[in-house]
């Protein structure tokens, strides 16, 4: 069908409505003719494909359809219903059973502000491992204990291992390597009322809550436990409580009564630089 | 070196003759079989004469492995195992004997959901008569009452029946029942058996790794349809992940069950209905589709049965991983896997063992050898469970950091290693997990290599990687775009491993030597120093695990004189493994 510039251009008329046209028309302004980088505009940012505010997204995704002419249409019509503009339906697959899978582009017209983005973030500063060794001997003065747990029945352990196992994770040691700390890894499946006795036992400064599994948010109901027990029990205000896992962010975790919460792509210098740092703010030192 | 060029010249002969000449070089046995059928010329029949003259030196190994150190590595695995099993059969476990009951047809839970092997099994455990194996009192009071098993099991735990206060009864009377009981039982796996193979006789069959992906919606209604889907799209084996923490109850749950976290509850009704589902869609396609579950956990053998029972093709079922990550006793563990491992051989069912998982948290470049040292002694088991090498789905894994330069080459030398030294097993190669990082796109590539060794090295099992692993239980459509990845690769590179052979001395065949001789040396420390030391020591997967330490060891007791478990027996009896 798309064999030429002109075949294209009478492809082009034929499906794109008078509604898209003018859309494009008024949101393309700034940047047709332009013979340089236009910085964006930072009030009114879109996705960028190949050109400036072009707002060109993919999806995709599965419907309960059976597969064909109308699953497409229904494909489209999702893809519209999400906000995109000239959505294409570039394939789609019978997955059988009734069921369709299709990826989808479009352009999505509507902007976001970044001028008026605020994210609750880690605020302390990153350290590498020699910092924050040499952080601790200055500034708290004693060695520092941590202990790391999967709590729950959550039996992932992968992330507090990077954490907190001596060969560490992507190129960096992990928090039993550094001579100022006290590591312990519990592993997995640690009950958060083990955890506190453990905590007692050893008289922890900091406790790393690991959470893999969130299926039907069951890392939100024992994250919330562990803050209740901890209070209940007097301990709060003693402990740096930090939180880590693929779908936990800051703000969650400060929600849930956290001191802060680590997402992917952390590793072992990112929390052990917050909590002493914390440590010492806190004047737990 | 002239020995070489003579075995490869004949090697070439043969590749020039033949039509049907697959995997040459590691299956020896293959060519027999179409040479039968297809010598033609007087070529090949001087190729034929050769090949008995200089046998030795064609099978010679892809990788310039020793021969004499997989010899040394097996001894000492088989020493290790050897020490384990005497330590194994003077003791039971009360999930082996919750096992039996459930084999002679013990089904269903009381009001309260507690299942009736647990209320009787328990009961024993009270009166303090674990030792003699539940048989002996089940029998007792079926002879006394003249009710049948389950009649008498629900009598037991409605507290009708004290199992303590049951009169003596004739030895020879109660072997008799027991015996009855015991064939009958194994009489029903044989069915399932039969059933199997004859779905196979009448199955597609199919080049390469089988196709592994997993369900895990917590739905087992729902774990169906996604599962019938999968087949569709080119799966061979669907495994239904168990919910989070189910290996650590100490009992099975019972019915269906349509909840559950990051997977759906082992249950023999779900195994039923899954089974069912995949009878239905297998028979459209004319392709039989194989069920898989997780037979490790605090009722590893109670799974068996219920497997074997409902005819489930493969069973995760290693002798360590418990004890590594679940943190079940260690002792527990050893007798647990033999009882199961008994009934996973009897039942024709494959066992995946879970070598891969040490990877995950030890470094996989330094860590490749405790892969291949636990496979030997996954090996050595499973022959004394009477498990044959077709079987053994002895595990591995791609989970190198794909940021090392080289890394390819040196997965590819651990793949190779696995297949020479395991030439019959169906190996179970796992894809790349720790590393995957929720870029989708980088996963998706990730997966196509790890797929691209798959096929080239010939595993037997390939499960599938998502491109969405470390972020979500697979949605419908990343499993068939891991489908369509592995089709894709595996039918583009088929029979690329019999092109290919590794320079003498290069990077692939001094990693793969590397490595066995590292096994080798930690299969003679471990059979120097003892198995349970060894994982106390924190050896495998950088874990530590004491001898009394870890769940469920209470469970643990040590048979008295006239300790009775006439399933044992039969199980031993039909596997030619001796008396028990």
């Amino acid at each position: 069908m798309h064999k030429g510039c002109d075949n294209g251009r009478a492809f082009y008329s034929q499906y794109v409505s008078q509604q898209d046209i003018q859309e494009q028309e008024e949101d393309t302004m700034g940047t047709t003719g332009r013979t340089g980088a236009t910085p964006p505009n930072l009030t009114q940012v879109r996705p960028y494909g190949d050109t400036l505010d072009d707002g060109q997204v993919q999806v995709s995704f599965t419907l309960p359809v059976p597969h064909g002419e109308e699953a497409k249409e229904a494909a489209r019509q999702v893809a519209s219903k999400m906000g995109l503009k000239k959505p294409r339906v570039y394939h789609s697959h019978d997955l059988g059973e009734g069921y369709s899978f299709f990826i989808v582009y479009g352009a999505f017209k509507k902007s976001i502000d970044f001028t008026s983005i605020k994210v609750a973030k880690v605020e302390a500063e990153r350290m590498d491992f020699y910092e924050i060794n040499d952080y601790i001997r200055q500034e708290i003065g004693r060695k520092v204990t941590i202990l790391g747990a999967c709590t729950g029945t959550d039996a992932h352990s992968v992330g507090i291992d990077a954490i907190m196992n001596m060969k560490g994770y992507a190129g960096e040691y992990g928090l039993e390597r550094y001579p100022m700390l006290k590591a312990y890894n519990l592993g997995m499946q640690v009950l958060n009322e083990d955890l506190i006795a453990h905590a007692i036992e050893k008289n922890a400064d900091a406790l790393l809550v690991s959470q893999v599994v969130t299926q039907k948010d069951v890392h939100i109901k024992n994250l919330a436990e562990l803050i209740d027990m901890l209070e209940a029990e007097g301990l709060r205000q003693k402990l740096v409580v930090v939180a880590g896992g693929p779908r936990i962010s800051h703000k969650l975790a400060l929600e849930l009564g956290f001191d802060a919460g680590f997402g992917p792509g952390t590793t072992a210098p990112d929390v052990a630089s917050f909590v002493v740092q914390e440590i010492k703010k806190r004047g737990l030192a | 070196m002239i020995q070489h060029h003579v075995a490869a010249f004949l090697v070439s002969c043969l590749l020039h003759n033949l039509s049907a000449h697959h995997r040459l070089q590691s299956y020896p046995h293959m060519w027999f079989l179409s040479l039968a059928t297809e010598v033609k010329t007087r070529l090949t029949a001087f190729c034929l004469l050769a090949y008995f003259l200089f046998k030795d030196l064609i099978m010679a190994s892809r990788l310039g492995l020793n021969s004499q150190f997989i010899d040394r590595a097996r001894a000492a695995a088989s020493d290790i195992a050897q020490n384990m099993d005497s330590f194994i059969r003077k003791r039971t476990t009360a999930s082996m004997e919750r096992t039996t009951l459930r084999l002679f047809g013990v089904d269903g839970a009381d009001d309260e959901g507690v299942p009736y092997p647990n209320r009787f099994v328990d009961q024993l455990v009270e009166h303090k008569m674990l030792q003699e194996g539940a048989s002996r009192s089940l029998l007792k009071a079926m002879i006394h009452t003249g009710a049948d098993v389950q009649d008498v099991v629900e009598a037991v735990t409605a507290g009708e029946i004290d199992l303590s206060k049951l009169p003596e009864i004739d030895e020879a009377t109660i072997h008799e029942l027991g015996d009855r009981l015991a064939k009958e039982a194994a009489d029903r796996i044989q069915m399932r058996v039969d059933e199997r193979n004859s779905a196979l006789a009448s199955s597609e069959m199919r080049d390469g790794p089988l196709h592994y992906v997993i369900v895990a919606t917590g739905n087992i209604y729902e774990d169906v349809v996604q599962a019938q889907v999968a087949a569709r799209q080119g799966a061979d084996i669907i495994a239904v992940i168990r919910t989070t923490g189910q290996s650590l109850l100490d009992y099975v749950p019972y019915g269906a069950t349509t909840e559950g976290y990051g997977g759906t509850y082992a249950t023999q009704e779900n195994f039923r209905i899954m089974r069912q589902g995949l009878d239905e869609v297998g028979e459209e396609l004319g392709r039989y589709i194989r069920l898989c579950n997780y037979c490790s956990g605090l009722c590893m053998p109670e799974i068996a049965a219920m497997g074997a029972l409902e005819r489930l093709d493969v069973m995760l079922n290693d002798a360590l991983y418990g004890i590594l990550f679940r943190d079940i006793n260690p002792e527990r563990t050893f007798i647990d896997q033999y009882f199961s491992r008994m009934i996973n051989a009897y039942a024709g069912v494959i066992i995946n063992t879970g070598e891969d998982n040490y990877l995950t948290t030890a470094d996989a470049v330094e860590a490749a050898h405790t892969v291949l040292a636990s496979q030997f002694i996954n090996e050595q088991f499973a022959l004394r469970s009477g498990l044959p090498a077709e079987q053994m789905g002895l595990g591995h894994a791609m989970e190198m950091n794909p940021s090392l330069e080289g890394g390819f080459l040196l997965e590819l030398a651990q793949a190779e290693l696995a297949r020479e030294v395991f030439p019959d097993a169906p190996l179970k190669y796992m894809p790349p997990t720790k590393y995957m990082t929720g870029n989708i796109f980088k996963g998706h590539i990730q997966d196509a290599l790890f797929n691209l060794i798959g096929g080239w090295t010939n595993q037997g099992i390939q499960l599938l990687g998502m491109m969405t692993e470390a972020m979500h239980t697979p949605h419908m459509g990343d499993r068939y775009l891991a489908l369509e990845n592995a089709r894709y690769v595996m039918n583009n590179i088929r029979g690329l491993g019999d092109e290919i052979s590794y320079k003498e001395g290069g990077v692939i065949q001094k990693r793969a030597q590397q490595v066995l001789e590292e096994g080798m040396e930690l299969l003679e420390r471990v059979r120097e120093k003892g198995l349970f030391d060894e994982l106390a020591d924190g050896t495998f997967a950088d874990v530590f695990r004491p001898r009394e330490g870890g769940k469920g060891r209470s469970g643990v007791v040590e048979r008295s004189v006239d300790y009775y478990n006439p399933m044992e027996h039969e199980l031993r009896m039909r596997l030619n493994l001796g008396n028990a």
